[in-house]
């Protein structure tokens, strides 16, 4: 097996979920390779090093100073063919997801995406894949090299290795398409608003497109303010302004683990339950019995949030009072 | 301008894949992927803010024949036409044949702009869009929550891991919105009437130039083994809300010493 790993990183920092796969890999086969693309990210590769990279590919260039992805495919187009690699393995993020699918059409090769774990069984490498809302889990592997998998967010912690270190750094460099250029970044990463920190709440309710509308997130707000905890948010209603961005739960917000997590209108989507999956208990309240949610819920209650979360509001508060 | 959108006929609950084939089985009812309403919706937006008068918006789905009625939704909603690609050689299609045969169709068209859907509620890959822009090469925008259009250029507004970023891209471009985007319109009985009549087209791979080998199974590069079930959950309750349901959740709750 030859493997590279791409490494994601952002305002300076390797990102986390990157160094995770980079663990896992040095795991499974000793002789794992990253690669880095940035306008100036050499300087991360001896972190790289740390977490099992024996070698880190770099390609410094401005038009890569900003995280788009068709130019990185270009630059990975280039290094697979030179190096040979067999395997390559994301870290799954807005950005990768489309680098790696990119990729996949331009090598024709296969793709496994959400994979939650990579194993070796009998020397080939297999993913494992939970399907149909998490509702079952498959075995997935690829009919040619190389092989491309984006792994599940949250799925491997990184490892700093005993003996890693001293990752040798090869530069490399790569001629970019015109239409790999085209689209340009105008504004990175701007964060919306300010808003309460939820990682260290013990008691969370969150709210989704189910309330309806933004001003009942006053049920939600009501809630919590009864059960002592604090207010999140699905991307589908902070995409939409009805709540800020620091409250998000899930792959591309905040990831969570209270004691306790009440879903008010919250469908349950893979990508939500990414950032909210270890919480203690898990609460459900939807009107719609197929819900993935209810795929993990401790408890689920199939009805109408604009009944029940009052009610349950006004319980708690004469409990608390008694 | 010309749009095209991608939109994908899928099960209506999930569905469940078959053991023998390890195939989702798609035999069951079926409607239009909700998330690519959204993108239909957007296109008709697009559209209607355009000053050209030869603007058109056309479907563009891979799958079965049955798929016509649950497309015919998008046309009830003010799409102009259906171009269904539909071939048994096509079943079973991964990635890397699904995006083949997609841009295949979309190159006949020349669409100014390609819109997809969030995700397809069956597969949760999320990707699609970028393996087709890479076979059109043209530029990409993914995740847009907010697009604006204005002299032959898109900007789109969308979330990741970071905050918001704004792209800009000249036309022609590939554009994948959220489901936060917009809220679709239901088709009005005018547009349910009208929408039979509209042009509907079914094509086959080879009216495409796609080889049989580079559809379905034979043009795919990766395949399923195994199906076993989820990790256990230890125990779990759903009730349905007979009006008791948050005097249950409190006594949950203690019972739990979550309070
Ligand atoms: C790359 C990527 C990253 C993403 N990152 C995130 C992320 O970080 N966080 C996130 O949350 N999502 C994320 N998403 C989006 C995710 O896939 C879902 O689209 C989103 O979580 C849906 O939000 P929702 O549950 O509020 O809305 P919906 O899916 O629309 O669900 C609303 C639910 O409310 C229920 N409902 C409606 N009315 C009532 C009522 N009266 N009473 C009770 N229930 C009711 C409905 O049955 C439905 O289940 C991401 C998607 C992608 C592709
Ligand atoms: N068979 C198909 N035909 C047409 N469009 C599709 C098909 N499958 C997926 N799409 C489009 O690609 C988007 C993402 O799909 P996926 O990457 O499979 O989650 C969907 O929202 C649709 O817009």
């Amino acid at each position: 097996m030859k493997t590279l790993v791409f490494l994601e990183d952002h305002e300076g920092k390797l990102q986390k979920d990157s160094l995770g796969v980079l663990s896992k890999a040095a795991s499974l086969d000793g002789d794992v390779e990253a690669v880095l693309l940035g306008s100036e990210v050499e300087g991360l590769a001896a972190e790289a090093g740390r977490y099992g990279a024996k070698r880190v590919h770099v390609m410094e260039d401005v038009l890569l100073a900003k995280p788009l992805p068709q130019p990185r495919v270009d630059a990975l187009e280039t290094l697979i063919g030179e190096g040979g690699f067999d395997t390559v393995l994301f870290a799954a993020t807005v950005l990768s997801a489309d680098i790696a699918a990119a990729l996949a059409a331009r090598l024709d090769a296969g793709l496994n995406w959400d994979l939650t774990d990579v194993v070796l069984e009998d020397g080939k490498l297999v993913g494992k894949r939970p399907a149909l809302g998490d509702s079952l889990y498959v075995d997935v592997g690829w009919t040619s090299e190389p092989r491309l998998a984006l792994i599940r967010s949250g799925t491997f912690e990184p490892a700093a290795g005993a003996d890693a270190g001293g990752a040798e750094v090869a530069k490399f460099e790569s001629r970019l398409q015109d239409y790999s250029l085209a689209a340009e970044m105008v504004e990175q990463a701007h964060e919306e608003s300010e808003g309460p920190s939820i990682e260290d709440a013990d008691v969370i309710v969150a709210g989704g497109r189910g309330l309806g509308s933004p001003e009942n997130f006053a049920l939600v707000e009501e809630l919590a303010k009864a059960l002592g905890g604090a207010v999140a948010a699905t991307r589908a209603v902070v995409d939409a302004g009805w709540y800020p961005y620091a409250a998000q739960v899930g792959q591309t917000g905040k990831t969570v683990s209270p004691k306790l997590y009440i879903a008010c209108g919250v469908s349950g989507a893979i990508q939500h339950k990414v950032g909210m999956q270890s919480s203690a208990l898990i609460v459900a309240i939807n009107k719609d019995p197929n819900a993935p949610i209810f795929e993990y819920a401790d408890f689920g209650v199939v009805g109408d949030l604009h009944e029940i979360v009052p009610k349950l509001t006004e319980l708690v508060r004469a409990r608390k009072a008694a | 301008m010309k749009i095209a959108v991608c939109a994908k006929y899928v099960p209506e609950t999930g569905g469940r894949i078959d053991p023998q084939t390890k195939r989702l089985d798609r035999s069951g009812e079926g409607a239009l992927n909700q998330f690519d309403v959204n993108a239909v919706e957007e296109a008709l937006k697009v559209k209607e803010a355009d000053a050209g008068s030869d603007s058109e918006v056309l479907i563009v789905s891979l799958g079965p024949a049955r798929a016509l009625e649950a497309l015919r939704k998008a046309l009830a909603m003010g799409a102009d036409r259906v171009v269904l690609v539909n071939d048994d050689a096509a079943a079973g299609s991964d990635l890397v044949a699904t995006s083949k045969i997609l841009a295949a169709a979309l190159e006949r068209e020349e669409p100014d702009l390609v819109l997809f859907g969030q995700q397809a509620n069956d597969s949760d890959g999320a990707v699609l869009w970028a393996a087709v822009a890479d076979r059109l090469q043209r530029p990409l925008i993914s995740q847009v929550a907010e697009l604006t259009h204005e002299n032959g250029r898109l900007r789109g507004k969308r979330q990741t891991e970071y905050g918001y970023d704004v792209i800009e891209t000249p036309l022609p471009a590939v554009v994948a919105v959220s489901d936060a985007i917009n809220e679709p319109r239901y088709p009005s009985l005018k547009g349910i009437m009208g929408a039979k009549k509209k042009p509907q087209e079914t094509v086959t791979l080879s009216d495409l130039g796609v080889d049989a080998d580079e559809a379905g199974e034979a043009g795919s590069r990766t395949e399923v083994y195994a199906l076993g079930d989820p990790p256990a959950r230890g125990d779990t309750v759903k009730i349905e809300d007979d009006g008791t349901a948050a005097e249950q959740v409190l006594a949950f709750l203690q019972e739990k010493k979550a309070l």
